[in-house]
Parts: structure tokens; sequence; C-alpha cells
């Protein structure tokens, strides 16, 4: 049996009635913290929030006799109860606009404003993707200035615009690879990932038809280069590398790794879900990358957005450029074209294909270039400065009361790494992650990487004041004590969120996944 | 640098404490030979709000609104109009600026709006479940094929040629890589579908067959017969649906006997932003929801008894299984999610069906008057709000002619099949609420100037 | 009957050529409530130390390796069903397969039960 290890793990509360909410109201309601029930259960089919014309009998519909006859089943509220109702949801949500958002991996810092404002100008956001190329120079020219940045920024010499998130992007780089190893004949299928990896570089690997095989860490939290180079060989397509990686550091043989891999004929792939650390201080380019992906929600600043959309453009390297998927971006004297399947042929025979029905995620590009060019070359060094300097302020300001277990190792990157190695009998990770809840904070990213027992991975991001870091670190260290002295008390927490702990066995065991009516 | 709040001072506080010199300092694990001692040459420092917004309006400038020309594109993108209301809503910093619900307590907005998305959707596909969105229409028809080889451990997939060009380029994309096997043929320029090829080319080894509804040249029909010959056959029924709006008119995939519907949901509430991000929309049954990608939200309840909801079933994902995931997909579309969902709570069902006659009334009304143009013959006998004209000429030229008069007359099946010269005739028309007689006049004598 | 162990943590009771498959207790609480369990379909040809089930809890998904090649009899629809059947009692009525043993000599790198819950012990 192989057991992967995974953050969740739903503990009952002790003692839960004594520690509950205070006394119930006659709505359930806690002044501003307001409940809120399902659409299904105050819509109605007969309400709407919408003035449309009644619809008229024609005298011979062309629904070829499949007009529907039976009712949807959707509920309608008007305007000012829909306003209400998601205005009431979204109350019951934490967000980067309303504190520290510490997770790990994830990069959360301060969506601009101005970046929204751009997106929706309606010659944006008002343009269909098939439209004539002469009406849409300048969505074009967004996809190209991007592009330029990105390729300038990362020292790569193409790039590909069209995945749809990180996941995507790197199934674009992976895609690329097999499409170059096919072009030359070789039949290589082996992908080298290091164990600290995020989860969907295998299950990237795995889906486009690569065996992956893990590369173990050294004690200093990076990949082990004698291991790598030892199973370095004819069979070897590509090792997937995270640069900095999930422990929060830079994998300083990254370069001689690149070199191995090369000399016998390998790919690298650079994860690049933590380039924040790195942007306008290291060209990944210079360090022998292939292919990289980069979120443009991470690095670049556009809205999470409750789970998505995302953004994952790839750069590549000469060797890999010709089979960057279509459609894309090309300037010529006579403006911008968009090089689909028809122009592809005569000149981007080797293209690996199309990855998405369009050209990807337009209103993220102009997001992320109006980001850019808010930063321009020194705002954006200083970025990952201070993303950096951040985190390790954190680092040395926690080590005292958190295990660090590659603090003694040097600074760290953009985020930093604790274990769960102090703390007393019964106390886990998950319970020091829900008493930060209850101190108004989003907790850090939890039993990631797998690297590490009982991991936090604590990103604070560039866009954190001094005060507003000195604030959690005040509230984390007093945890901290807590969980060494073995409060019980911490496996009751959040008390004061919206819900107290959801139980997630019974959410599996039974899924109940739409409404079915009361 | 108005985006970075650490003042000189501040930096010179936390270096102390950090015990670094420099900023500079920290990359002391990047080799020397790496490390960049300034801002990259040859790019521009930083600017102002101002200066920024000048430069992005100026690129906008370039490109032409379809607010401002009569349009008539569709073809798996669809001009909507959108109530100011949903706008506002997904602007609100608690869901815009929110991550994936992973800490529950503290995200129960956005796994409400989830739970009520993914009721949404299984309703208007007539289908037991659904998930909480993926990219986009194109890739959610990929994870159904892979999906229904998952089921039947079968590796053929038929595509009906009524299904989008696109979608079929990238399921040939993915299955270039997998063990899948394609079978495709482009469509052919009859009223009529291919469901009766379908049917007979289904056997032992198929997986799936999938179709689009309408399909791609804007024609209906019954799937009815279609799963019932899969079925027969062990395979899947697949379903592809680019307009949903249409399901306000049309009995729904579900209710005929599909076993995987998918699609895009960008009609709704998402707009149509040059592409993306759009919304996928997938949904199948109860029996086959381990074997469903992407992300679920399920009902619970929490320590004090109250009913929540909570991220579940989540050991089918990557971040668990790695490389045995369902699918290396990590990021749904949760906030065109949360727009589809508000615009679908707007219309409700009776301004989902009003909705949806207005843009078959309004479709029949162009359709009409286009047929009385000498050169354009309508070749569809079904439609619901799209349809296909032929022409006497190549579609791509009259496109380009209508569009120097600010007339975007559609979508050319020249565009859409550029090796298929038997089709270069064709052009997509697709008529919207947001049509207005006037529009489909300006149509009309365009295409009349250009074809006289 | 004889029952013997794996360092993958299943047990398997051998009676005379078939032989019935589980997780051992140590297994079902290092993985937590489980949720979902998929057995094997009868007539299934499983090769030693190959992937033959999985097991799902809320924390972890794995999969369940035979621990001798052979084919399957018959599997455990209770706990396809009930889940929870495996916490309850995975050494008894939380048997995940039985199955034909084709090579009987494939049991002698085994554990025998004092030896496992030593090495089970020796993890903790």
């Amino acid at each position: 049996m192989n057991i992967n290890e995974s953050g969740w793990r739903p503990e009952r509360p002790i003692d839960g009635d004594k520690v509950g909410p205070g006394a119930k109201t006659f709505t359930g309601n806690r002044a501003l913290m307001l409940e809120e029930p399902l659409i299904f259960e105050i819509g109605g089919a007969d309400t709407t929030g919408v003035d449309l014309p009644e619809p008229r009998n024609l005298d011979s519909d062309r629904l070829g006799g499949l007009a529907r006859t039976t009712p949807i089943g959707l509920p309608g509220l008007s305007e000012p109860e829909t306003v209400r109702h998601y205005t009431r949801l979204s109350r019951q949500n934490y967000a980067i606009d309303l504190g520290l958002f510490p997770l790990g991996s994830c990069t959360m810092k301060h969506n601009p404003r101005l970046n929204e404002k751009v997106a929706r100008l309606p010659d944006f956001a008002d343009i269909h993707p098939l439209a004539p190329i002469s009406t849409v120079q300048g969505a074009l020219g967004v996809i190209h200035e991007l592009g330029e940045w990105l390729k300038a920024l990362t020292g790569m010499t193409a790039g590909a615009m069209s995945p749809k998130a990180g996941a995507h992007g790197e199934l674009c780089g992976l895609l690329a690879i097999r499409a170059a190893l096919e072009a030359q004949g070789d039949a290589r299928r082996v992908v080298l990932v290091p164990r600290s990896a995020h989860g969907t570089n295998p299950a990237t690997a795995a889906f486009c038809g690569f065996e992956v095989e893990e590369i173990p860490a050294n004690a200093d939290g990076r990949f082990d280069l004698a291991a790598l180079k030892a199973r370095i060989g004819p069979d070897v397509a590509a090792v997937m590398i995270t640069n900095p990686n999930t422990c929060g550091l830079f994998e300083r043989d990254f370069r001689a790794a690149a070199d191995a891999v090369h000399a016998a004929g390998g790919y690298v792939y650079c994860d690049g879900a933590n380039f924040n650390a790195i942007v306008g201080r290291v060209r990944p380019g210079e360090l022998g990358v292939d292919a990289m992906h980069i979120n443009l929600h991470k690095t670049f600043s556009t809205p999470h957005g409750g789970g998505g959309p995302g953004s994952g453009p790839v750069v590549f390297s000469d060797a890999l450029a010709p089979y960057a998927p279509l459609p894309f971006v090309e300037q010529t004297a006579e403006g911008f074209l968009l090089i689909e399947e028809e122009t592809a042929g005569r000149n981007h025979a080797e293209s690996f294909g199309r990855m998405t029905a369009f050209h990807g995620q337009m209103g993220m590009f102009t997001r992320a270039l109006a980001y850019i060019l808010s930063h321009g070359a020194d705002g954006l060094r200083q970025v990952s400065g201070d993303a950096v300097l951040n985190a390790n302020y954190i680092l040395r300001s926690l080590e005292d009361v958190l295990d660090a277990p590659f603090a003694a190792s040097g600074p760290c990157m953009h985020e930093a790494l604790f274990s769960d190695r102090n703390f007393g009998e019964g106390i886990s990770t998950l319970d020091v992650a829900k008493a930060l809840i209850d101190e108004g904070f989003h907790p850090m990213t939890v039993y990631f990487p797998l690297v590490v027992h009982g991991a936090m991975l604590v990103e604070p991001t560039e866009t954190e004041s001094k005060a507003s870091l000195d604030q959690f670190l005040g509230a984390m260290r007093q945890i901290a004590q807590r969980a060494r002295l073995g409060d019980q008390t911490l496996k009751c927490c959040p008390l004061e969120a919206p819900r107290r702990r959801l139980d997630e066995t019974l959410a599996a065991r039974q899924p109940r996944l739409v409404w079915q009516g009361l | 640098m108005r985006y970075l709040p650490l003042t000189d001072t501040d930096r010179t506080a936390m270096l102390e404490i950090v015990g670094a010199p420099s900023i500079e300092a920290l990359f002391a694990d990047v080799p020397e030979a790496a490390r960049l001692q300034a801002p990259i040459p040859g790019l521009p420092d930083h600017a102002s709000e101002l200066v920024v917004e000048r430069h992005m309006a100026r690129l906008a400038a370039r490109n032409l609104a379809a607010a401002d020309t009569p349009f008539f594109l569709g073809a798996g993108a669809y001009r909507h109009h959108i109530p100011a209301s949903v706008d506002h809503l997904i602007q609100r910093g608690e869901f815009l600026t929110s991550y994936t619900p992973y800490q529950p307590e503290i995200a129960q907005g956005t796994l409400q709006v989830l739970f009520e998305f993914q009721t949404q959707v299984a309703r208007l596909y007539g289908c037991e479940v659904a998930n909480a969105s993926m990219y986009d229409g194109s890739t959610a028809c990929w994870e159904a094929i892979s999906m229904a080889r998952r089921i039947t451990r079968r590796e053929v997939a038929i595509l009906s040629s009524g299904l989008h060009p696109h979608y079929v380029s990238v399921v040939r994309t993915m299955a270039r890589f997998t063990a899948d096997t394609v079978s495709y043929n482009p469509p052919t320029l009859s009223p009529t579908g291919d469901l009766d090829q379908l049917i007979a080319t289904i056997d032992d080894s198929t997986s799936c067959v999938v179709v689009q509804y309408p399909d791609i040249l804007g024609r209906i029909a019954d799937l009815s017969a279609l799963a019932e010959a899969a079925h027969d056959k062990g395979a899947l029924l697949v379903v592809v649906v680019t307009e949903p709006v249409a399901l306000g008119a049309l009995h729904s995939p579900g209710e005929m006997g599909a076993d995987i519907v998918v699609g895009e949901g960008q009609a709704l509430g998402v707009g149509l932003q040059f592409g993306g991000p759009y919304l996928g929309l997938f949904a199948t049954r109860e029996k086959f929801v381990r074997q469903m990608p992407g992300r679920l939200c399920g009902e619970t309840l929490d320590a004090d008894a109250r009913r929540g909801f909570v991220l579940t079933l989540s050991t089918r994902e990557q971040h668990i299984r790695r490389e045995k995931a369902t699918s290396n997909i990590c990021t749904n579309s949760g906030l065109c999610a949360l727009a589809f969902s508000i615009h679908m709570t707007l219309l409700g069902e009776r301004g989902l069906r009003a909705l949806a006659a207005e843009n078959h009334r309004l479709a029949c009304l162009a359709a009409e008057q286009l047929a009385r143009i000498p050169g354009v013959k309508v070749l569809n006998e079904t439609w619901f709000n799209e349809f296909t004209v032929l022409l006497d000429r190549d579609a791509r030229e009259i496109v380009r002619k209508l569009a120097e008069n600010c007339v975007l007359a559609g979508v050319s099946l020249g565009r859409l099949y550029p090796d298929q010269p038997q089709l270069a005739n064709g052009l997509l028309v697709a008529v919207t609420e947001t049509t207005t007689q006037q529009d489909i006049e300006a149509l009309a004598a365009g295409l009349q100037e250009a074809l006289a | 009957m004889t029952r013997y162990f794996t360092d993958e943590h299943e047990w398997i009771e051998v009676d005379g050529d078939s032989a019935t498959v589980g997780i051992t207790d140590h297994a079902q609480a290092q993985l937590g409530d489980i949720v979902f369990v998929e057995v094997p379909r009868p007539g299934t040809v499983l090769a030693r130390g190959k992937e033959a089930a999985v097991v799902e809890s809320v924390k972890a998904a794995s999969d369940i390796y035979s621990p001798v090649s052979g084919t399957v009899i018959e599997g455990n629809s209770a706990i396809e069903d009930d889940p929870a059947l495996v916490n309850a009692d995975a050494e008894g009525a939380g048997w995940f397969f039985r199955l034909t043993i084709a090579d009987p000599g494939e049991l002698d790198g085994l554990m025998d039960e004092a030896a496992y819950r030593q090495f089970a012990t020796d993890l903790a």
C-alpha cells in the first residue's frame, strides 16, 4: 500500500457544546454575520431580475420538434434580491482585499484595480475571438507586447500565450517536448520530477504519456544532483524542476542539472509558479531552461477569483520554439497576424497543434500587461526583492518558536517553510491553521510540500506592509506557543468564522453535489 | 511604486532582523553568473496609473467593439446582454480577490455559489451532477473523452462532423499524445447532420460518440436514437453545447440520453473577451462521479451541525493522486462560474425561456430576410439562434469587405475550415437579443451590395 | 489457514490454493476515514505487487497491491457499499478480494503476524 499524504484530516472539536457560538438568535444571524439560504430555497420559477419581451408564439418554430416541454428547475430572483444574495455570500469569504493571505506557492498579492478597469474597456471586453483580423489589431498588440515582456524577463526566445492556467502551461511545455522527441524519432519516455514538486507536475507528465520517476531531495531541501545525474540516460525525456522550489529555496544546482540533461539528449522543464521570487533578478533562460510556464495570476497579479480563471503562458528556448502550439501572433509590416491552422501549414508545420478553442485568456493578458507596465524593469526587480525580504523577515522572526527545517542553510526566497516538529501532544498543523482564522488571517499553505512533516508554507508577498507582517507575527508567535504547550482548545478553532470545522468525511461518503429539494 | 508598501526605513529595519546587509545578499544562492546586477536593460521603468491607462486605451482603440456595429458572430462565442449587477457583484473584493476555497470556514461564499452553480448546470443540461467548472468548452470536451475512456476502458472516440472544428483540433492535439483514436470527418453542406453515419460507425471498440447540439452549422437533431445506439454497444454519448441559452428553448441533452454533457458557458454572464477567460461546463450521471475531472463542491455539516459546503472527492485530484489523477487540471474558472450563476439567477426559469424565445424569434426574422437576397441561400431547416447561409462566392472575402464598412457579418466557414475549400461559401450568422431590426437590415443591405 | 503480511500493509489469508486479501488495521488507521473503495472484478488476473484495488480516505488515495499473483474469485461488495467497514474491521469483515494463488512460492517472502506487528511499530 502506498499512501500519498494530503492536507486534510477532519477532527471533531473536543467538548464541542461548551465552546460553540453564543446564544442563538431568532434568525441565526450574528450582527454583520448574516446567514443566507440557497437560491433554490428563496427563488421562484416565475421570478426574474431581467425585463424581456414575453415569449410570442411563432407561427412555426425552427426547433425541429425539439422545443422544450419540461421545466428546467431554475429559480429566479429579482435584481434587489440577487444583489443582496451575492453580497451576503461574499461576506462569508476571506480575501486579499481584507488582509494578509500568506498561502505559500499560491502568491496572493494585491490585485490593482487599474488592471480591472483596462480589462473592461469595451474595445477589449466586447470583441469576438473570430472577428476579422483588421478589427482586432489592438488585442493582437496586447498579446504580442505581453509576449515580448515575458521573453525579455525570462531570457527565452519564443512564447505560447494560449494555455489557460499553470497546469495547462505544463501540458503545453511537455507536449512541445514530446513533439520535439517525435520529430527526432526518439522514443524516450521518462520524466524526472523531484519529490517536492507541485502535484500537477507528475499529473501532467502522466497525462502526456510519460512515465514519472521521482528524484530524492537533499537534507538542505534541494534536489539531489548526484541522484539526478545517476538516473539520467537515453530513456530520460525531460526533468521538471520548480525553481525556486516549493521549499522556498533556489535550486543552486539547476544549471548543472540542465547541462547534464542536455548532454544526454533530454529537455529541461521549469515550473515557473514561483517566478515572482526572481523576476528581474534571474533570467531562467540563462539557467538552461527549454520550457517554462508563467502563472499570470501569481507573478503578475491577475485576480484569483475564488479559484480561477488563471492564465499560463509558456516561454520556450530555440530548441522547442518550432513546436509551440497554435494560434500565435506574428508582427509584420502590415500589422499583426494571427497564425492559425491555415497559415501554419506553410511555415509552422512542426507546431504540435491547438490546445484551446481560441487564443487564451485575453482578459488576463490586459491585466498582466497593465501590471507589468506599472512596475517596469526597475519595479519588477523591487517586487522580487521585497517579496524575498518579507519572507526572510517571517522566517527569522518565527524560527525560535517554530521548527524551520531549512533555515540553517541560508536565506529563503519568497516563502518560509516550517514544520510541526515542536508541537505538543495531539496538536497538528491543521489546528494552527484554524487558529489563525480566528485571528483574522487566512492560513498559510498546510501539508505541502510533502517533504516536510506537517508543513506550513508562508508566502507574504511584496504587497504586505511591515505593520501587517508584524501583526501576523504577533498572532503566529502566540499560536505557536499554544501549540508547543499542547493547548487542546486549538482543536476547537475556528470559533469566530461563519462556520466551524466542516465534516469532510460525511461530504465524501455521501456526496451531495446538487440541491435535491426539501 | 504605488503597489509596494515597504519604505526604505522598513527595509533597513527588516534587513537587520534578517541579518543580511542588503536585499541583494538574500539572493546568494543564485549562482553569480545568473544574477542580474541591475534592472534588465532595454525595458521601460515603472509608470504611473495615468500613463499605463493611456497606453492600454490606445491599444484598445485599434479594436472594433461589437457594440459599435451590426454584429453577427457566433461559432462558439455568443454576445448577450449582461445585466449591470453581474459585473458589479463579481468585482466585490471578497469574490475577486479570494482563493480556491481550501479553508471552507472562511470561504462559504465561494462554496455556496459553486454548489448553486453545479445545480444550475446539472438542471440546464438535464444531468444528475455537474462539476465546479473547467477552463472552457473545448478543454472540457477533451476531458469528457478522457473520462469516457476511463469508464469504458476503450480508446476510440467518434466525433460528429458537426463538432466545432477548434474543439476537434484540441481533441486531436491531445489524442496524438495519448492512446486514443479519433474518428472524424468535416461536415458537408447539407440541411441535416450525420447521425445515421455515426450510428453505423459505433462498434464494440467505441468509447464514446461526441456530438454538438445545436451543431457547428446551427442544425438541431434529436439525439435519442444515437444515445440508444451508443448504449447498445456499451459506448457513452457525449453531447457538447456551445450556446447554453439554446437549452432555454430545447430539450436538454440529458433528457435525450446523454451520459456526459459538456460545453461553453461564456454566453451567460462572461462576455466575449476575445476568447477568454471562458467557462467550461461539465455534467454527467451520478454513477460516474468519481471518474469526473475537476473540482466538486459538496454539502455537509459543521461542528455545530449547521449546513455548510466543502470541496469534496478531492482524492481524484493531482495534489493527492499525482501521476494517477483523473486530470492534470488544477484551476477552475471560478469567477466566470460566479458570473454565469448570477446571470442565471437574474434570469430564472422565466427569464431564460423568454431570452431563448427572443433569440429564436430574431434569428427566424433574420433568416427570412437574408433568404430574399439574390446569391444567398439559407442552408438550415432547423436552428436556434445561429444558421448557415450559402453565398455564391467565398464568404471570407465578403466578411472582410463588410468589415471595412463596420458590419461584422458572421464567421465564414473558410476561417473555421481553411483546408476544406468545398465549405468556403458558407457563412455562419448568429442572432441574439442584442441584435436589432436595423442591424439585420444593415447586414442584408451589406450582403446585397457585396454580392451584386 | 495461515495469514501473511506485506510491507505495503496488506494481509493475505491462505486457504488451500485460494486466499483472501485486505489491508491491515495499521493501514486503515493511517488512512483515516475511508470514503471510497473499488475492488477488482471476478476473473481479473493480478500480478504480484501490482495494483489490485483502490481505497480513498479523506486525506489520501491509495492503490492496494496484490501480495501474490492469481485470478480474482470475488470482490467484497460490502465495503464498496459501506467503506466505513474497512475502518471498523480491516482484518475481518473489511476484506477486499479473494483470489486463486498462481504460485504458492510467492508467499515465501512475506511476514508472519509477529514480524509485521513489529514492522508497523517500528514505523510509528
